[in-house]
């Protein structure tokens, strides 16, 4: 099941050269850039490991670019997404999020129900991939 | 889709190169070149060479006959103050008219900046540094720094590697120039055979003549709004050939710290001597005594003096 989170998810895999391009319209937007990858896809898993500092002073993204590809070396069977932080007041929040990497097989989700007092139940969804050890999953 | 798919694009059959030349804007900064760059003759021409060259590969490019982007990498060696940093400036600013860097900004660095002080601490730096000057110009100063042959575990070799590896497998995002003093710079480049083979471009700075210098001074002191009166034209020359004899003689820059303590003599000597109202002439002229005062005239620094006492 292919994940859908952040923008352009329903689209095909964006080549570097798109990559490029959305990363410089955030730069010439003043957001700082940053790589972040992780192997846990939960929807509600938002803290993702750091691939280096945010790029605050990069004028060009060829160095977001650049970046995604050494992270793709180090952790290429994991997801890895490109974020844009608006650092202005008032907004202090991410206003970029794609992926740009993931995993050749994704296992997908599993609802999972708990039994409550009364006939309650209530629903959760739990990824395949993550039964397995951090590390070990998506091989 | 495979690349026999894809429609290949209308291809000019001829291309002018004047008009190239005028709509690129390259004109502009070599005319300012010449005009805001007093000497350095055979850099100019060099630069109005590679100029040509690029101009010439962009219609080529346009006409499908070349595919492979140019080495743009450059080294620039010549005695201290003799403008290699304006130049590298104005480089980045033409090989951007021409499309050849993104955004044309220079990055400076020195060895500092590049190695680190610890294990592990020297990639970071480096790819830190390279990553600001994606798209635009890196300026190594004093590169012959980056290699310690006296120190086997020094960390400078892993930011040459580095260097090597982005030079070679970005050479569309950034153009690296390496500056320094040609003797020094030629150990560098025999000691590192994998940057001379990267560089294509070699530019050699002259050091200035006597009457290019006092031509550079009077064009400080007149964006300072200064002015030298006529004894102080002639002291002023006689300083610089004095000067260019004494040791740490670094040209232009030289000529910059001489005008400043002039100005500060010039600013002594009205402050003291000065009884009435002073004009605008007065305020912003340099006599003959502010020049003279100069340490210069009277056989160089107290240290060297010192120094070559001492040697007899």
């Amino acid at each position: 099941m292919r994940l859908t989170q952040g923008q352009f998810s329903f689209l095909p895999e964006l080549s570097d050269d798109d990559i490029r391009q959305q990363a410089q319209y955030a730069i010439d937007n003043g957001w700082a850039v940053s790589v972040e990858y992780t192997d846990d896809p939960h929807p509600r898993n938002t803290y993702w490991e750091m691939w280096g500092h945010p790029m605050f002073d990069n004028p060009d993204a060829a160095a977001v670019v650049f970046e995604v590809n050494e992270c793709r070396k180090a952790h290429g069977s994991k997801y890895i997404r490109v974020l844009a932080f608006d650092a202005t007041a008032g907004w202090e929040s991410i206003r970029m999020s794609f992926i740009v990497n993931r995993p050749a097989d994704e296992p997908g989700f599993r609802v999972v129900r708990q039994e409550g007092e009364g006939r309650i139940v209530r629903y959760t969804i739990e990824s395949y991939a993550a039964r397995e050890p951090e590390g070990r999953r998506y091989a | 889709m495979t690349d026999a798919q894809t429609p290949t694009p209308d291809r000019p059959a001829t291309v002018d190169l004047a008009a190239a030349y005028e709509a690129s804007g390259v004109k502009d900064v070599l005319n300012e070149m010449d005009s805001t760059m007093i000497g350095l003759a055979p850099v100019k021409g060099r630069i109005r060479e590679t100029a040509a060259l690029l101009l010439v590969d962009q219609a080529r490019r346009q006409m499908g006959l070349a595919t492979e982007t140019p080495t743009l990498h450059m080294s620039f060696t010549g005695n201290p103050g003799t403008g290699k940093t304006s130049v590298a400036n104005r480089m980045a600013n033409l090989l951007h008219r021409l499309g050849y860097v993104r955004k044309g900004h220079l990055v400076t660095v020195t060895r500092d900046d590049l190695v680190g002080q610890y294990i592990g601490h020297t990639a970071p730096k480096t790819k830190e540094v390279l990553k600001k000057a994606m798209g635009g110009v890196l300026f190594i100063d004093e590169a012959y720094y980056l290699y310690r042959p006296e120190n086997e575990r020094d960390y400078g070799q892993e930011a040459i590697e580095i260097l090597l590896q982005v030079m070679e497998n970005n050479r569309d995002d950034l153009v690296v120039i390496l500056a320094g003093y040609a003797d020094r710079m030629d150990r560098f480049f025999d000691s590192n055979p994998g940057f001379r083979s990267r560089i294509a471009h070699h530019i050699e700075f002259p050091d200035y003549t006597d009457a290019e210098l006092l031509q550079i001074a009077e064009v400080m002191l007149n964006q300072q709004n200064y002015a030298f009166d006529p004894d102080a034209r002639a002291a002023m020359a006689a300083y610089i050939t004095a000067r260019r004899g004494q040791p740490h003689f670094a040209n232009a820059r030289s000529i910059r710290n001489a005008l400043d303590r002039a100005r500060l003599r010039q600013a002594n000597r009205l402050f003291n001597a000065a009884a009435g109202p002073l004009d605008a002439t007065a305020l912003s002229t340099i006599t003959d005594p502010d020049i003279r005062a100069s340490r210069v005239f009277r056989g160089g620094l107290d240290v060297d003096r010192t120094r070559s006492r001492a040697a007899e």
